[in-house]
């Protein structure tokens, strides 16, 4: 190599992640959508939970209609008279909280539960490791399902479900990349010096299963956005007070009916655009990170 | 006399790439007469199996024949159409490949195997395509070929699995056999087995065959005619004991080993110092300069094709002539 | 093989004893059974007389030993709201689920296998791309929405097909079945199209990269060698070789189907478990959703184990292995 500037192990991955365009506008796609999730009291033009600021007159508005207050409804509005674009920036809110942040716990348990397995073995591991088998051997929408089933509903149910959902996935990639970081050299070298084990397994082998563990939680948190709207709609996740795009949706149904498509189709489409931009962005991560991942 | 069963002149086989054109075959001109064996060697990666596939027309884009001809029996196969060129493959021309743990389907029985290539080409009910798979099966010495017909390929070993795939090539007794280092993957005493019986075979048959292998010990065993490729180019052909016995190529002459006393019949490839240069847009000249002991200037460009006798064809401005052997 | 067979079926047992187990927990300890099972109006003395009439005054390992023998006996309570035994409830809706789950599973083999050949032989070509692209898209199509705009296309705009509902049904050995009218047919195209989207991605995917990996092979080359025609070449070497994951991830698929039609029936109020299952988590109607819970546990268990058995018979390098 005769560049001049070093190939750090990370600038060859924001080289070789930038070299796919699609992956690219995916990542600015969802960083502008994260902007707007968190700036959405800023940037809505209304505050749809503020009752006061509805209007039921201007309820069921097509796309484009122009409001009592003077106004345009760039999406149409609801039944309530709630401009669609500002429940839709709430909404985000509500979706990507909970998404990124049932997928963030479900990480942090996961792999602490996986890493644990590798390190400790004998009878844990085997407790941890089945659970994990029983835990994937059923689909997350039932395991979801049945977690509701017992506890209600409410916004805590709901990323308590996804956490129960999704952290054996993490833990058994965590458990996979340490049991292969284990047996490197810089860990024998580490247990040489009696490092306390803690330590050897959080400063030397976490950093090191990282790669895949990262590409699992791009995956994982589209996969939770995705179950939490599925269970609002079903009525079984997010309450009406605090409404994701899901639960939007689902209030849409009932005028989807008399041609009203505005209030389901543009929350869904918002919904579409999150998860798809986020599956691309998990795609290029693996692809980048693959060596890691294949060793 | 007859004319041979086959006649390559100039073929070059070329890989477009997106950073470049590969000439995996260049300028490559042989010919194998009826029932006779031509051993073609060389590195890896010098183009051998190209030149076997370009034979079938089984080079896959980005790959393409760029020019030459190939002459089967009078007709040419370059540009012919894939129907007519299909016709031919498995019937006239057949080709055994180097890993028999590979060529066979693994999830279909052999029978099918079989079957389904005697019907592609004769016109025969399934009991007689069977028929002829059960004594294919026999003629390469499978015991009780007609229950191993119906078993899967991976409950044959290695060697089995070669010779059901040799069967399958002499079904329709073809013309031409390009065999791509087809004993490389076995053990010794099974490889001596399946050379004595593909030599018997094609003699008995009129078989011409093409035999690639690295090994020369193999070439000098079975061959009667070799050709040494080298970077996509055939550097040196002639009869094979002449060329072992007397090689004028430097490389040829590397490849036997330079230690006078040394049995060459027997001599495996030995390690040439250097390295085997990228076929990627190789500049002109002798592909061999770099490595080449005897190389000058007059080496940057290409060595023409000349005839020093008995035979022989070469590519070299500087033959080893001098070298006693 | 037999004990091989004896193994697995021995895992399966301890699978469903596991779970239940959790739904036991989650039934008794998470939420207060006290609470569900008696009338809020009922007074001291009643509430006791009822807690010992339903054994909730046991020690908890009795009372899940109670509701394993009543498990057992296929007795899981009745429903609050229907009156009727819950298990015999999910009984009534079980096969118009089969039968949407089937069709779904039908769908995304004739349609996810030919897109994926075309994909996987034509990686680069207009259509392989758009195959490829919308493959991510039904990745990633919350399928509760496209239920809608299926509904919104569909029914509404252009008056094709019914919204919602089952629509005539021919009863077949007692069991209603909507396969069998033109009514039905018509009733089942957007719910089934809808529950196979998801497999259809996936089944193009597998058999795209299935392709992929299988065309460069020796034995692809070897069978182009013989002279076969390409036909015969990719529908009996290479199809054949790309079944066995196929069938494999699509057997193990067919209950996360069948799991996924609670989303697909609430959207088309198709009369399936799964509406009735989201209707009873809403009322609470808790021996419904026990027997729902242990009802598609035990059909997991079962395809499971179905498909581990036709893995050896698809793929004669297990079979012989499993053999000796
Ligand atoms: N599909 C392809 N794309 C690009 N280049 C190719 C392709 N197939 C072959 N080549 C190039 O053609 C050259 C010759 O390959 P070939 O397989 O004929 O070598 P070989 O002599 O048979 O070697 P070996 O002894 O290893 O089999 C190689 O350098 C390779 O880089
Ligand atoms: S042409 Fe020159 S470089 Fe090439 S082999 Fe002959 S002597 Fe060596
Ligand atoms: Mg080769």
């Amino acid at each position: 190599m005769s560049g001049a500037v070093e190939e750090t192990p990370f600038r060859r991955i924001v080289k070789d992640y930038a070299g796919n365009k699609i992956a690219v506008l995916a990542l600015v796609v969802v960083a502008v959508i994260i902007f707007l999730a968190v700036f959405a009291s800023l940037i809505a033009p209304q505050n749809p939970y503020d009752l006061a600021q509805l209007d039921i007159m201007d309820g069921r508005l097509a796309p484009g209609a122009v409001s009592g207050a003077g106004w345009t409804y760039w999406l149409g509005t609801d039944d309530q008279g709630r401009d669609m674009l500002s429940g839709i920036l709430y909404g985000l809110r509500i979706s990507l909280g909970v998404g990124f942040g049932s997928a963030a716990t479900a990480g942090v348990v996961g792999s602490a539960l996986g890493l644990i397995a590798a390190y400790a073995g004998g009878w844990l591991e085997t407790v941890i490791m089945r659970l994990v088998d029983l835990q994937l051997s059923f689909p997350a929408i039932l395991v979801a399902l049945m977690i509701l089933a017992f506890l209600g509903k409410g916004v805590t149910n709901v990323m308590l479900a996804l956490v129960i959902v999704e952290w054996a996935r993490y833990a058994r990639t965590a458990r996979a990349a340490a049991l292969v970081e284990r047996r490197r050299e810089y860990v024998e070298a580490a247990e040489c010096l009696a490092l306390p084990q803690w330590r050897i397994l959080f400063r030397h082998i976490l950093p090191n299963c990282l790669p895949p563990l990262i590409v699992i939680g791009a995956i994982q948190v589209a996969s939770a956005i995705l179950l939490e709207a599925t269970l609002s709609f079903l009525g079984l996740g997010v309450p009406i007070t605090e409404p994701s795009l899901g639960l939007l949706i689902a209030n849409g149904y009932q005028y989807m009916l008399s041609g009203k498509y505005w209030i389901s189709f543009y929350p869904g489409l918002a919904l579409l655009v999150t998860i798809m931009c986020l599956n691309l962005v998990a795609d290029q991560l693996r692809d980048v990170l693959n060596p890691r991942l294949q060793r | 006399m007859n004319e041979p069963t086959l006649v390559v002149r100039d073929l070059a086989t070329h890989f477009t790439l997106r950073n470049g054109v590969v000439r995996a075959v260049d300028n490559v001109s042989f010919s194998v007469d009826r029932g006779k064996i031509l051993g073609l060697v060389g590195e890896s990666g010098s183009g051998k199996s190209v030149t076997g596939f370009s034979i079938l027309g089984l080079i896959d884009p980005p790959g393409h024949i760029a020019g030459g001809s190939i002459k089967f029996l009078g007709r040419e196969l370059v540009g012919m159409a894939e129907r007519e060129l299909r016709g031919l493959r498995g019937n006239r021309i057949a080709m055994i490949f180097q890993d028999p743990m590979m060529t066979l389907n693994p999830v279909l029985r052999i029978d099918t195997q079989m079957i389904e290539t005697v019907q592609a080409h004769a016109d025969v009910s399934q009991a007689e395509a069977r028929r002829r798979s059960r004594d294919a099966l026999g003629m390469v010495g499978i015991p009780s070929p007609d229950e191993r017909l119906s078993a899967y390929p991976h409950q044959f070993s290695g060697g089995m699995r070669q010779r059901v795939a040799i069967a399958i090539a002499l079904l329709h007794q073809p013309d031409l056999i390009v065999a791509d280092e087809p004993t490389t993957a076995l053990d010794v005493t099974i490889q001596a087995q399946i050379l004595s019986e593909v030599q018997k075979l094609a003699a008995n048959f009129g078989t011409a065959l093409i035999w690639i292998t690295h090994d020369l010990s193999v070439v000098a065993g079975l061959a009667d005619e070799i050709a040494v490729m080298y970077a996509g180019r055939i550097v040196e052909a002639g009869r094979v004991e002449s060329v072992l016995d007397r090689p004028l190529h430097p490389y040829t002459h590397g490849l036997i080993g330079s230690v006078p006393s040394r049995n060459r019949r027997g001599a495996r490839l030995r390690q040439i110092p250097g390295m085997t240069p990228s076929l990627l847009d190789l500049p002109p000249g002798c592909a061999f300069r770099l490595r080449c002991a005897r190389a000058t200037a007059a080496c940057e460009q290409d060595p023409p094709i000349t005839a020093p006798g008995d035979d022989r064809l070469l590519r070299c401005f500087h033959p080893q002539l001098d070298v006693a052997a | 093989m037999t004990l091989w067979i004896l193994r697995r079926l021995f895992q399966a047992v301890l699978v469903m004893l596991a779970m239940t187990v959790i739904v036991f927990i989650g039934v008794s300890v998470i939420g207060d059974p006290v609470e569900i099972l008696i009338s809020p109006d009922a007074d001291q003395a009643e509430r006791l007389r009822a807690i010992a009439a339903l054994g909730l005054d046991k020690p908890l390992w009795q009372q899940y030993l109670n509701f394993l023998w009543g498990a057992l006996h296929g007795d899981l309570g009745r429903s609050f709201v229907y009156n009727e035994p819950a298990l015999r409830l999910i009984g009534q809706r079980l096969p118009a689920t089969m039968e949407l789950a089937v069709t779904a599973v039908l769908l995304a083999v004739l349609l996810g296998i030919p897109l994926g050949l075309l994909a996987g032989l034509y990686p680069n070509s207009a259509l392989g791309r758009l195959a490829m692209a919308g493959s991510i898209l039904g990745f990633s199509l919350p399928s509760f929405w496209v239920g809608l705009m299926l509904i919104m296309v569909f029914a509404v705009q252009l008056g094709w097909l019914p919204s919602t509902g089952r629509g005539a049904t021919v009863s077949v050995l007692g069991v209603p079945w909507s396969f069998l009218t033109l009514d039905g047919l018509a009733h089942m195209a957007m719910p089934a199209l809808n529950l196979a989207l998801g497999n259809i991605a996936l089944v193009l995917r597998l058999t795209r990269s299935g392709v992929r990996e299988n065309l460069p092979m020796d034995y692809v080359k070897f069978a182009r060698a013989k002279g076969l025609s390409p036909i015969r070449v990719v529908f009996v070497h290479v199809l054949k070789n790309i079944m066995i994951p196929v069938v494999t991830v699509l057997g193990l698929q067919f209950g996360s189907t069948i799991a996924f039609a609670v989303v697909t029936e609430s959207v088309f109020a198709w009369p399936g478990m799964g509406k009735l299952i989201i209707d009873s988590i809403n009322v609470l109607d808790r021996p419904v959703i026990v027997a729902y819970l242990m009802m598609i546990v035990l059909m997991f268990v079962l395809i499971n184990l179905a498909v581990d058995l036709l893995y050896t018979v698809l793929d004669p390098r297990v079979r012989l292995e499993s053999a000796e």
